[in-house]
């Protein structure tokens, strides 16, 4: 698998992440690196092997339906930049 | 009864998917311990976790995973003894961690099935193609200031059943049953109050058309549609909308849509280049979800008695026609004040009361049936009167509407009234002998062979007795003197 420029330039643009139309060719290089790193793993066969979920035998955690959290509102808020009343705010985005 | 458009190249028909989110009754939220109760204060049933804050952990609450079993058993569905969670990525501001847990590869319920009934007394079935648990999103607020939207994440991480149709929908008429029918089940079973206004529950549409015959074409989705009625409205604006743009030799894109009541039209709501990627993987926080084939056992077992089996009960047990049936089971509620009415009594003249003269009166006083003015054991108290000809059906509908104003028992009202049944046939024998005596040219006429008269003395009779007279004695009498 290979990423060319405008698939790069879409992952960025997915991510929200702004990038230089100068650095767009290192990145379709390390990412391909990385795709390409990842992709040794197709050398293995796994015929009639049961996708494996992790290394423990550990079982998902669950909990009882009982509130125990919240009413913590200073601290929800307290990373955001900018606070009106109760709420925290972004730029409008109205469709 | 099928629904077609007539376009300029010949006859198209639509096809109806939907997506229901509804969201599921429970305490706390899907993945944090913040209360999933509405209302308060904004930013207050808010945990870390909602707020998406750096190594914070879901932990699955059980009793969503319980109710999805319900409603799964409810829908007469699959379910998946193992699934799993997955992550859907994308950017909005009332995300806060940029991507929504749900279930995407393995949901917790697969195939089902929902009876419909149509007006015309047609029974369908819409398959259910899947039913999974995810998160609901937080709530912004863009009218508040002119620059800014503000956010609350009180509902962000509520628990949500996304309930996926076949798309198997032929009419907005079947669409609008469907969305009625899932409804009154998940209301039965608790899972889901099926509140619309308020968006506990709402639905995304999925339209296309076609000829007759012909494979599908292209759909549009109309995201979040908020009442049964829009949603019907929708479909027809749609689709007529996609026949337009076919015959002028155009394609439909596939794409969401947002409808708008107001202008009655549907419009284009997110740029093509980006919808629909959202990049779903495995969520590495949560193991898959492996529930006991026992523990569904048990949670069958538990189960109300559904809409559909409780209408055939209720045809069966107590006699009464499936559009009857239909209507009393429509809430469990007026069920349940039906049963206490009929039971141990004339099941089909206790089922015109509740579906005739109380509905109405409820629906005069606007009331609902949990408040009724007239309780089950106090309408059955005046059954239990015309039953032993203690009075008669017309003043019945008397002591009823005094009942309705007083909140006296039916025999107190009968009592302080004297509306008690005449029976004595000295006294009905007195009042036929009179009316007929008073009215020589009808008794003529009548003799003469017009039989219509016969109601017209019955009528001056009950009259002259203040409407207390026993009917059938009457009607008796008058034949014999006549």
């Amino acid at each position: 698998m290979s990423l060319d420029p405008a698939t790069v330039r879409r992952i960025a643009r997915l991510a929200r992440i702004g990038i230089d139309e100068s650095d767009l060719q290192s990145l379709q290089g390390e990412l391909n690196g990385i795709l390409g790193w990842v992709e040794q793993l197709n050398e293995v066969n796994v015929d009639g092997v049961a996708p494996m979920v992790g290394t423990g035998h550990a079982a998902l955690r669950i909990r009882d339906d009982v509130v125990t959290d919240g009413d913590c509102r200073e601290a929800v808020l307290s990373n955001a930049p900018d606070v009106v009343g109760p709420f925290y705010t972004v730029p409008k985005v109205v469709e | 009864m099928s629904y077609t458009i007539e376009g300029r190249t010949g006859t198209w028909e639509i096809v109806v998917g939907l997506e229901v989110h509804a969201q599921v009754i429970s305490h706390s939220k899907l993945f944090s311990g913040a209360s999933a109760s509405y209302g308060g204060e904004p930013n207050t049933h808010v945990s870390l976790v909602d707020a998406g804050f750096p190594g914070m952990l879901p932990v699955l609450n059980r009793e969503c995973v319980a109710q999805a079993i319900r409603t799964g058993l409810g829908l007469r569905a699959r379910i998946n003894l193992e699934s799993r969670f997955d992550r859907k990525n994308y950017f909005y501001a009332d995300l806060p961690t940029g991507y929504q847990i749900s279930q995407f590869t393995h949901p917790i319920v697969g195939e089902g099935t929902v009876e419909i009934e149509l007006s015309d007394g047609t029974v369908r079935h819409i398959g259910i193609t899947r039913l999974h648990l995810e998160q609901d999103a937080g709530k912004s607020i863009h009218d508040q200031d002119p620059t800014r939207s503000l956010i609350d994440l009180n509902r962000a991480g509520v628990a949500l059943m996304e309930i996926v149709s076949e798309p198997d929908i032929r009419t907005p008429e079947e669409a609008g049953a469907y969305l009625r029918k899932l409804r009154q089940i998940l209301r039965y079973l608790g899972t889901c109050d099926g509140n619309m206004e308020e968006g506990s529950m709402r639905a995304d549409v999925n339209v296309s058309v076609r000829k007759a015959g012909e494979a599908f074409r292209t759909r549009c989705e109309i995201k979040n549609v908020n009442s049964i009625r829009y949603v019907m409205h929708a479909i027809e604006t749609e689709a007529a909308r996609q026949v337009e743009v076919w015959e002028d030799g155009g394609t439909v894109d596939q794409e969401t849509r947002l409808f708008d009541p107001a202008r009655n039209e549907t419009r284009s709501l997110r740029s093509k280049e980006d919808a629909h990627d959202y990049r779903y993987f495995p969520d590495p926080d949560l193991l898959p979800l492996v529930v006991e084939q026992d523990w569904v056992d048990e949670l069958e077992k538990a189960l109300p008695e559904l809409p559909d089996d409780k209408r055939a009960r209720f045809q069966k047990e107590y006699g009464i026609p499936r559009y009857d049936a239909g209507v009393l089971v429509a809430e469990q509620a007026i069920a349940d004040y039906y049963e206490t009415v009929a039971r141990g009594r004339d099941a089909r003249l206790a089922a015109n009361w509740v579906t005739g003269d109380l509905f109405a009166a409820l629906n005069r006083t606007g009331r609902t049936i949990q408040d009724s003015p007239i309780s089950a054991q106090a309408l059955g108290g005046m059954l239990d009167l015309v039953s032993d000809g203690t009075i008669n059906g017309k003043i019945a509908k008397e002591v009823f509407e005094d009942m309705l104003e007083t909140g006296d028992s039916a025999a107190d009202i009968v009592e302080r009234k004297g509306l008690k049944q005449v029976t004595d046939t000295g006294a009905i024998d007195a009042a036929v002998a009179d009316v007929l005596a008073r009215n020589a040219d009808k008794v003529e006429e009548y003799r003469g062979g017009k039989d219509r008269l016969f109601g017209f003395f019955v009528g001056q009779v009950m009259k002259a007795m203040a409407g207390k007279a026993n009917p059938a004695i009457v009607n008796e009498a008058l034949k014999k003197v006549l």
